[in-house]
This record gives C-alpha cells, structure tokens and sequence, in this order.
C-alpha cells in the first residue's frame, strides 16, 4: 500500500511571510502565484465566505479543508469567478483580479475541475482537451470555414499536444471515445487534464479523489505531485480524504462556517484543538 | 487525425448526396419527368432547408432555442428584394442580381442577428425562447410598415406607423415604381430566384456549417452547449461563441430569405410568422438535433409531405399534426420504443441507420 | 374620460389574459413544459359555449358550465395521451409535441366548424353609463373583471390552504421529493391540467364575448400573448401571471390608442423584453443561479 512517501520530492519547510502566510522556502524567491486577501461573500443576508487570506507559492501544493458546507468551494468559485466577490482582492501572478470573469481569470492562469463532474460530455475526449487548448490554437473562424493552412497545421499541433496530455494518466487510447461513456475515474482524470491544457499556473482541484478507492487515490497522489514537477504549477485542493491532504499538501488552511480557522503545515493543522473542535465537536467538560 | 478522417468522410457524404440529388431532380425536371407543382416547390424547398440547417446551428450546435427564425428570413427576403429590384435597371444580369440580393439578405439579417443577439443571448432557456419569439412578432410588425420604393433618384422609404400612409406619400418622381406597399407587402417582384441557386446556396450553408463545427471555433460552441459553466472555466469567451453562432445563423436564414422572396412575384410580411418559426423548429427536431444531414432531409421530405397528402384534402393538416405527435412519442418514449423495437425486425433497423 | 375609458378596457383585456396566463403559469410551474396548445382550448371553450348556446339554445350559464366541462375533459386527455408519455423526454421533444396538439386542436377545430369567423353572441350585453353617460363601460367588461379577481382569489387559497394545492406546490418545487413523500405526482400534474383547461374556458367565452368574433386560429394570438403576460410576470408565479396579465392588457389598450394599432403587438412584447432584460426572471420570478 505505501507506495508513496509524503513529501518525497521537494523537501522544504513552510516560512511565515510579511502577510502572516506561510509558502514553501524553494517557492521565497518568485512571486505568489496567488495571493487573496479580505475576500468574502454574501449571498442575501448571509456570508458564507468571510475575511479570507491566502497566499500560495509558485509550486506549493495547497490544501483547503473543512466540515461539509464549510464554504470550500464557493472559495474555488470565487477563485475562478463564478462568484463575484463581495469583498476583498485576489490577485493572479500579481495581477488583480477585480471585474474580471471566469474566462479572463483563466487566461490568466486559474485552471479548475468541479466536485460534480463537468465535461462537455457530447464531445469526444480528445475534442474535450482541445478545449482546454482552446485559447492556444490560434486560426480564425474564417480560416476554420475556409479550411486555411493554418487550419490544418494548428489543429495537427493540437492533436498532438492533446494526446500528449492525455498520456499523463495512460488516456490517449481512449482519445475517440464520448467524454459522457466515460467511466466515472476517468472522466475525474480527463477532468484534470483538459484544465491542465489552458496553461495554468495554478490548478484547483475540487475533491480529485472522490468515490476513489485507497489504491486508485495513492496513484492520484503520486500523479499530483508528478504533474507540479512536470508543469513546475502550484495545486491547491480541496479533500476529504486526510491520508491525501496530509500526504502531499505542504500548507493547509482550515476553512469552518466560511471563516479561516486555522493555517499550517499538516503536522501543524492535526495538532491544532480549533481545527479537531470544527471536526470532532468540542469535548465535554470535566 | 483518425477522428477528424472520420467526420471528414460523412461530411463528405453529405454533400455528394446533395449533389446527386440536384443532378437527378434537374435530370428529371429536364425530361419532363416532374408535376408542375413538384416544380414550384424546387426554391421554396431549398430555402427551408437552409433555414433548417442554419437554425440546427443555433438549436442543436449552440443548444439555445430559438422561436423567431422566420423573422431573420423575413428580414433577409424585403432587404433581399428592395436589393434586386432597386438595382433592376442598374445591372441587367438577374444572376448577379440574385447573387448581390442574397448577400444583401444575409447581410441584414446578420445585423438583425447582432442587434437581437446582444440582448437574447444573456437570458437563459425558456426565457430566451419567449424572446426570440417576441422579436420574431416584432419584426413581423415593423416590416409590415414599411412602404419602399424606387424612382430615378434612388429609394424613398417611409414607416408607416398610424397606417394611413400609402405609396403616394412616397413622393417619387414619374417612372418611379413601388417596391413594398406596407400590407399588401412586397407587389410585382421579378422573381429571378432559381433551383441552382437554392443548390448552391445549400451547398455554401453547408461548407460553412459543417467545416465551422469542426474547428476551434465550432468546438467552443459545443462546449458553452454542453456546459456553459465549464467551458468558461477553460476560458472560452461565452458571449464571443454564442454571437459567432448565433449571428451565422441569422445570416444563412437571411439568405434563404432573399432566394425565397424572389421566387414570388407578391410577398407578405406575414407569411414570416411565428408558424414559420415553428415549422422550421420542427424540421430540426424530426431531423435530429446537431445532425445537419438530418435536417435537410426533414425539411425536403416536410415540404413536400403536405403536397402529398393531397388526396387527404382536408384531413391533411390534420394527418400532419398526428404524425407529428405519433413521431415524437415513437422516438422519446421508453416503451413506445421498446414496442417498435418488437414489431420492427432489428436486422431492418441497423440497415436504415 | 377618454384615457379612462382605454384604462378599462386593457384592464378587462389583461384580465382575459390574466386568467390564460394562470393556466400557463401553473402548468409551467409543475410540469415545467411550454404547453403551447393551451391558446387553442380556449378556442375549443369558445366554440362549445357558442354551439351550446345556438344550435341547443342552452342559456349562457349553462354554456359556460358546458364549456368548462367539455375543456377540462380535453385537458385531461390531452395531458394523458400527448405530455405524460414524454415527462422524462428532453424538453424540446415535450415542446414539439405541444406544438403538434395545438396544429391538432386548429384543424379539428376546422373540420367541425369550419374556416369561416364565426359570429359570436356575448353571454351579457348592454353597457352601464357613468358620469352622465360619458363613461360606459360594458357589462362584459366588468363580468371579465370581477370574474378574475375572483379567480385569483379562489386559486390563491387553493393552492396555499388545501391538500392538494400544497401537494401541487411541492411537485413544483421537487417532483423526485414530493414522489418519495407519498404525493401522487401524475394525477397532481392532471388536476393542474384540469385546472388550467377550465379557467382557459373561462376565458374563451369572455375573450369571445368581448370580440364577437370566433374562428379556429382564434386562440393562437391571445395564447401567445398570455404566455408573454406569465413570463413577464414570472413564470411559474400566480400572482406574477395576475400582475403581468393585467399590466399587459393595459399597455396594449394604451398602444393601440396612443401610439399605433399596427405596432401595438410589438410595443407589448418590446416591453416584455426590456423587462426580463432588467429582471431576468420576470417581475415577481425568483431568480435561481445555476449551482456549481
């Protein structure tokens, strides 16, 4: 079963910056990839995102926890702009954010998968990664119609790039095939590759572990690290599953009734009393 | 490239049967093989397959519904005309004449498209439906009011809003002649339309359609089809897609708009209604929704049914509505379907597919 | 008086449309379809009440009764033969269909009555003078009024204070839900078939005393028009297909009078575009985003 070893790869220690985050000392010398701070969110009278800061490193692997409903993935939609924040800033390669919507934002680097399944499941798979390519193939609607040579040679570029990506989890025979007929893991994986394609410098993913078994989420985390090796990206998480979270993620914020409970290294966050109170309850007293 | 060999086969398919099939109907029609009426029907089938392949784009590609089709071909079919007739002594040619109204048609209703678009396309579902079909209903009106004519000096167009204008109020000078009369529509059109030009623009609709579909473009409107949400996640611009789309279909209806309004010498504004619409909408049902081949053969074979069911003299509309009903229960219902499954051999069914 | 005059009679106009666009909205509401056919039973009520009061000199009420009988009859089946095969079919084939039944509705419509606009003898007549005689207002005017505040009034409590009209509720909020709580989802969905085809009566026979005209396309326009009023008014919103009915007949009497009979459809659907575009889900809807 142990077929990973938690921080195997690049052993290096978190370090508090001036912002009261903390980010891997090897990421110390580049910019943030992101860095939010004050953000929150009121739907109607109710917030479910309050006064959130977070800095992640160029390639960190994050991880973002807490009880259901604790308000972890309107954080990815306000990451990504499905949500407009009510307040705050987040700030993309040191770029702000503000008025920008899903697409622009992730253009500018923010890739994301969803915890309930979004493929464009009429589609084939390969089509689904070239979507993700989508903003770097370049021909115009003309040159598609008239069927240019920039045409031919672009989508021949693409082809390849495609299967390429899908080579990452061994997915290139199944290139042909609708995204829906899918079985249910694979369609989790091309999730992740068809994000992989828009060229991100951070990629969110949404319970990437979900309805895995141990020996399937072992291989997942194994695959997690290999793409930010390979892509050299930061990831941030969001997970249930502990073994998971405390296996590759470096920094992990606790997030409980849309509020910041808790920041740290794993061994940090399965210390903290606040952190076990948001999961286990507070213990009686006496 | 396996997948894009593939698709590029059955495009071809597509437009080889639509080539044989113009070869054998002008064949036929040559060795006076076809009735009088068949005849008649070449253009007006023609156009409705165009419509029906244009609105596919919109219904099955975009996977937005649309309830106001026939106003794009209306506003294709007058601009159309004013097009060819005011050009009448300019160029003598008909066939340059058809060619440069045809662009004119699709040009306008482009525009038309851009303009009922940019509003439309932020609603969602039913409410764009109600909408589209709301601006279907306006155009209807507003085209309804238009007087147009042409004298020496050029076009002279009124808008009749309190309906007591006539062409009189044009104030043309002698010679000039009337080329929309509000009501009464669009009166003694030279009708310079013709079976080839329903084949070639066809044929264009189809290149266009169906080598769009394929590329980068066509894939992101497929995308914001199947899932809005995730398509702007992998940063496809929504409005920019949905527009592209949207607008190329107003411009295709426009087009079979203007090749229709020339094939008749009088022409309503009314004949565009929300019927027209629907009927459309219907030919791509039936033909299935994204499949472009099926489309063209639900509008030819639903243009001429009516005409064949003549012998049902009154009951035809009535047979036209049952069919209707009976196909779409045969093909979306879980038993019904089971119970055709029984009664038609398999073997039948896999050939017909 | 002249302005006043028009403002009474698009209130009785939108009040016609009022009680169609109930229909609407409920059948909306709970079998989340676009029953395109309902514009043609109203035509169906129309012809029946007329045939009941011509050719069987049956008296008005009695008419009218007959009509709303026969209609929710027609409604019922309808609903069995045509939308209940289809309730997991996509929702355009649901719409098609609709569509089919409304050609149905117009050509059987044809074949017994034929092409020809029928006369239609309103089910009161005379008009009551105000102001000197200045002001006469129709009795059918005010029949049409009274008759669809007192619809509104009968249909609210229904649905919020009785058995069936809470179960009508939840089916509209989660069929799968109210199913798993013991709710008859297929006969709820008839009783609000049956409902909407007895009040689409109703306004057959005050929409054709009002015009005294009745052909088999009768009922397309006003259909239309009365989907428009639910959608402007919310779809899905019984106070909102009250609300937008009732602005509708308005404007479209203060169009046809002030601005232009030509254009006036098209001032009224203009309005209704300009309205979703502000209010994405009509006045009283309840914008719902789409979860992530």
């Amino acid at each position: 079963m142990a077929r990973f070893k938690p921080h195997s790869v690049n052993e290096s220690p978190l370090v508090p910056l001036p912002t009261n985050a903390y980010i891997p000392q090897r990421d110390l010398d580049k910019a943030p990839i992101l860095e939010v701070s004050h953000l929150g969110i009121d739907f109607g009278g109710l917030t479910a995102v309050n006064d959130l800061n977070l800095t992640v490193g160029r390639t960190e692997i994050a991880g973002l926890i807490g009880p259901n409903g604790a308000g972890k993935t309107t954080v990815f939609n306000l990451l990504t702009k499905v949500y407009q924040p009510t307040r705050g800033s987040i700030m993309v390669d040191g770029i702000d954010t503000h008025s920008m919507n899903t697409a622009q934002v992730n253009r500018l680097g923010v890739a994301r998968t969803f915890q309930n399944i979004r493929l464009f499941n009429n589609l084939s798979v390969e089509d689904n990664v070239k979507l993700g390519l989508h903003n770097s193939i370049k021909y115009s609607m003309a040159g598609g119609i008239l069927r240019l040579p920039s045409y031919w040679k672009q989508e021949k570029v693409a082809h390849d790039r495609a299967l390429e990506l899908l080579s990452i989890f061994d997915m290139q025979d199944m290139a042909d095939m609708k995204a829906g007929s899918l079985p249910y893991g694979a369609q989790r994986r091309l999730e992740i590759v068809r994000a992989l394609g828009t060229n991100p410098g951070i990629l969110l993913l949404d319970e990437p572990a979900a309805g895995m078994n141990p020996s399937e989420t072992a291989e997942l985390m194994e695959n997690i690290i290999k793409i930010r090796d390979t892509f050299q990206i930061a990831v941030m998480l969001i997970e249930h599953d502990m073994n998971l979270v405390m296996g590759i993620c470096e920094g992990i914020c606790v997030l409980n009734f849309g509020k910041v409970i808790a920041k740290g290294t794993p061994a940090e966050i399965q210390e903290n009393p606040a952190v076990i109170e948001a999961y286990l309850g507070r213990k009686k007293e006496g | 490239m396996k997948n894009l060999k593939k698709t590029t086969k059955q495009d071809f398919i597509t437009y080889l049967a639509v080539i044989l099939a113009f070869i054998a109907i002008t064949v036929m029609g040559d060795a006076g093989m076809l009735s009088r009426s068949f005849k008649g029907q070449l253009v007006p089938i023609c156009c409705y397959i165009v419509m029906a392949v244009s609105l596919n784009l919109t219904v099955g590609i975009l996977g937005e519904l649309s309830l106001g089709h026939a106003g794009f071909m209306s506003v294709g079919a007058f601009s159309g005309i004013i097009a060819a007739m005011s050009l009448q002594a300019a160029i003598p040619s008909p066939v340059l004449r058809l060619v440069i109204a045809l662009v004119v048609g699709a040009a306008f209703a482009g525009v038309a498209g851009a303009l009922i678009g940019i509003p439309v396309l932020r609603l969602r579902g039913d409410y764009l439906a109600i909408v589209t079909l709301a601006f279907g209903e306006i155009i209807k009106e507003l085209i309804n009011c238009l007087i147009v004519g042409v004298d020496s000096k050029g076009l002279h167009i009124i808008f009749n809003v309190s309906g007591a204008k006539t062409v009189n109020d044009l104030h043309m000078l002698e010679g000039g002649r009337a080329i929309i009369k509000g009501a009464q529509g669009a009166t003694g059109t030279e009708t310079i339309a013709s079976f080839t030009a329903g084949f070639v623009l066809i044929m264009i609709s189809l290149v266009i359609i169906l080598n769009l579909v394929r590329s980068r473009s066509g894939r992101a409107i497929m995308a914001l089809r199947d899932n809005r949400i995730a398509a702007e996640s992998v940063g496809i611009n929504v409005t920019k897609y949905k527009m592209m789309a949207f607008v190329t279909s107003a411009a295709l209806a426009g087009a079979a708009g203007a090749l229709y309004g020339l094939n008749y010498s009088n022409l309503l504004a009314t004949k565009f209604n929300f019927n027209t619409s629907i009927l459309v909408l219907v030919f791509v049902v039936l033909g299935g929704l994204g499949n472009i081949r099926g489309s063209i053969i639900a509008a030819a074979i639903l243009t001429v049914l009516p005409e064949m069911l003549r012998s049902f003299a009154d009951y035809r509309m009535l047979v036209y509505a049952i069919v209707l009903i009976l196909v779409m229960l045969g093909t979306n219902n879980a038993q019904l379907k089971g119970l055709l499954a029984k009664i038609i051999p398999t073997k039948l069914r896999k050939e017909a597919k | 008086m002249e302005f006043l005059s028009y403002l009474i009679s698009g209130i009785s106009l939108g009040s016609v449309y009022a009680i169609i666009a109930l229909g609407y909205t409920m059948v909306y509401g709970i079998a989340k379809m676009l029953n395109f056919a309902h514009g043609d039973v109203i035509m169906v009520g129309g012809y029946i009440s007329l045939t009941a009061m011509l050719s069987m000199n049956l008296p008005p009420i009695v008419a009218v009764l007959l009509a709303m009988v026969v209609c929710t009859v027609l409604g019922v089946i309808i609903e069995g033969l045509a939308y209940k095969p289809l309730r997991s079919a996509p929702s355009l084939a649901v719409l098609i269909t609709a569509i089919g039944v409304s050609y149905f509705l117009q050509n059987s419509a044809l074949l017994v009555w034929g092409a020809n606009p029928k006369s239609y003898t309103p089910v009161i007549e005379g008009a009551m003078k105000i102001f000197d005689g200045k002001l006469s207002i129709s009795y059918i005017s005010l029949l049409t009024m009274a008759s669809c505040i007192v619809i509104m009034i009968v249909l609210t409590l229904f649905i919020n204070k009785t058995q069936l009209g809470k179960a009508m509720r939840a089916c509209s909020e989660d069929k799968g839900a109210a199913m798993l709580m013991g709710i008859n989802v297929n006969r709820t969905i008839s009783v609000t078939f049956a409902i909407g085809s007895a009040l689409a009566a109703i306004a057959g026979v005050l929409l054709c005393s009002s015009y005294t005209s009745l052909m088999p396309t009768t009922g397309s326009m006003p259909g239309i028009k009365a989907f428009t009023a639910a959608v402007f008014g919310g779809i899905g919103s019984i106070p909102g297909a009250f609300l937008g009915g009732i602005l509708l007949g308005i404007i479209e009497s203060m169009a046809k009078a002030y601005i232009s009979t030509q254009l006036a459809n098209s001032i009224v659907f203009a309005v209704l575009i300009l309205t979703l575009l502000i209010r994405p889900a009509g006045l009283l809807g309840k914008y719902v985003p789409e979860k992530v």
